[in-house]
């Protein structure tokens, strides 16, 4: 065991990249997920067949064909005739991992809008809103708290199909747990190493995830704002009431921007 | 009521609404003059919320024209085919109509004050010195200036709804949209939402459409009431005489039930 963790400790610096090339896809992947999403969710939902049929087309194109064999479409099949286009590994596994999984999204940003109260927009078209404007201003964002946990599913996902990158030929921290278990020979240590490190980084996405959920929900008046939540020591304004009163927020100064 | 004016602020003319084979509206014609306070009744489905619906472009009707101040809406007639106007179009006829909703409806994601200066400013094109102005004039006519920077949710249903009347006003509507606006509200609050409704009544010339079962408050407030039932009016007159001695048996039967 104790060999295990000094040829563990060895590989320390290499895991560090590779948990960096791992968190590059994911970044990446969720950035160009997220875009697609949006771009996809909305053009689904255009009254314009022209936006909406393209959209459900390349949605369902890209959610029902395998990550792997997108992956390696990109890497093996794209560098040749007819194409010739060579890619990089990195961007290989971006784009297949964002468009993949923002098809997938892109159900997620549809659903969510449509799930907004109707009430909303209605009361948009009373006050003469354009379509644009209502969205931007009425009913993303209280579409947006809906969506974020059903991304943070989507987003831990994401992390473990960059996994599929170790296939062509990126130092990802997969590479990196077959090359412990190279090392160790111990395939038991090195996957279980595996495991906990993926667990880390997704669990640590998953808090992020989740602070983002807590905020987007303060801003449409529902639980706590961040700064409530992450206030571990209750404040000496607030030190004297024995009990916690939610009202207090409203008297805060403006966590909001003022902006109009 | 002014009168100078003889082009009737609204008018329908021979509106069909269907929702499937459910024929709601079946050819309605009638028209509101300017600055008229027109109450709806009737059984529910008879059609009065549908109107509301079709003059803020929520429905579309499937055949029939809508005037507003003597300008199509909707639809106009080209030759003799009816044609859809553009919505760009519609928007202009849209902004002289404001509506006032069963549930509020206010913006969850803005503050009291926001939720009255968005469309001044975005769709008037008002400074927002301005529309801030207004809005708390028009807050301090509901009665609620120290609501100015809450959310809507910690507002009471009453407070919510003397928001959203405060929201549609400050468009400046000629034409204002009351729909059953106190049904979701507790009985103790109702009072105040009809208490600002009457006193925008008396202190304004703006035009009136109210669907409501506040019939004490319909007496008080419009100078015309129509009956419907099945998608026809079957019964108009000022309220007086409507309440006090109906003509029509479905009328008689109605409010004997609601009253």
């Amino acid at each position: 065991m104790s060999e295990n963790l000094e040829t563990f400790a060895g590989l320390l610096p290499q895991f560090g990249e590779g948990i960096l090339v791992t968190l590059q896809l994911t970044l990446g992947g969720a950035i160009l997920a997220l875009l697609v999403a949006f771009v996809l969710g909305l053009g689904a939902r255009a009254r314009t067949r022209w936006a909406s049929v393209p959209s459900r087309v390349v949605m369902e194109f890209f959610r029902g064909t395998s990550l792997v064999v997108q992956i390696f479409w990109l890497f093996y099949v794209l560098p040749l005739p007819p194409f010739y286009v060579e890619l990089d590994p990195m961007a290989c596994g971006i784009i297949a991992l964002g468009l993949n999984y923002g098809a997938y999204a892109s159900e997620v940003v549809r659903g969510s809008i449509n799930s907004v109260h109707k009430g909303q927009w209605e009361a948009a078209t009373a006050l003469d809103l354009g379509p644009v404007h209502r969205l931007r201003r009425v009913i993303l964002p209280q579409a947006w708290p809906l969506m974020i946990p059903m991304f943070t599913n989507l987003l831990i996902q994401l992390v473990k199909g960059s996994a599929l990158a170790a296939y062509i030929t990126l130092h990802d921290l997969n590479f990196m747990i077959v090359e412990l278990r190279r090392g160790t020979t111990d395939t038991v240590f090195s996957y279980t190493v595996g495991l906990l490190l993926y667990f880390a980084i997704a669990y640590a996405l998953t808090l992020l995830m989740n602070a983002l959920e807590a905020r987007a929900k303060n801003k449409v008046g529902q639980g706590p704002s961040l700064r409530e939540i992450l206030r571990v020591a209750p404040v000496q304004t607030r030190a004297e009431v024995g009990t916690p009163k939610p009202m207090v927020t409203s008297q805060l100064p403006p966590t909001s921007k003022g902006g109009v | 009521m002014p009168e100078n004016d003889t082009t009737p602020a609204i008018q329908f003319q021979g509106v069909v609404k269907r929702f499937g084979d459910n024929v709601v509206l079946d050819g309605l014609d009638f028209t509101v003059a300017q600055g008229d306070r027109v109450t709806l009744i009737g059984p529910s489905g008879s059609g009065k919320t549908t109107i509301l619906r079709l003059l803020m472009t929520l429905e579309e009707a499937n055949d029939g024209l809508i005037y507003i101040d003597g300008d199509p809406y909707t639809h106009e007639m080209r030759g003799d085919k009816r044609v859809a106007i553009p919505d760009k179009r519609r928007s202009l006829v849209r902004r002289r109509v404001g509506m006032v909703f069963q549930q509020f409806n206010l913006f969850p994601n803005m503050t009291v004050l926001e939720n009255i200066i968005e469309a001044p400013i975005h769709v008037l094109g008002k400074s927002k010195a301005e529309a801030i102005a207004i809005a708390e004039e028009l807050l301090d006519k509901v009665g609620l200036s120290d609501k100015r920077d809450e959310r809507p949710n910690k507002l009471s249903g009453g407070q919510q709804q003397r928001v959203a009347i405060a929201r549609a006003l400050a468009m400046e509507p000629e034409i204002l949209l009351l729909d059953e606006v106190t049904s979701a509200l507790d009985p103790e609050l109702v009072a105040d939402v009809l208490g600002v409704l009457r006193n925008i009544a008396e202190t304004t010339d703006i035009t009136m459409l109210i669907v409501t079962h506040e019939m004490q408050f319909a007496r008080e407030v419009s100078n015309r009431v129509l009956m419907f039932d099945k998608g026809k009016i079957i019964e108009e007159a000022d309220p007086e005489t409507i309440f006090t001695s109906p003509a029509h048996e479905r009328t008689q039967e109605f409010l004997r039930a609601i009253l």
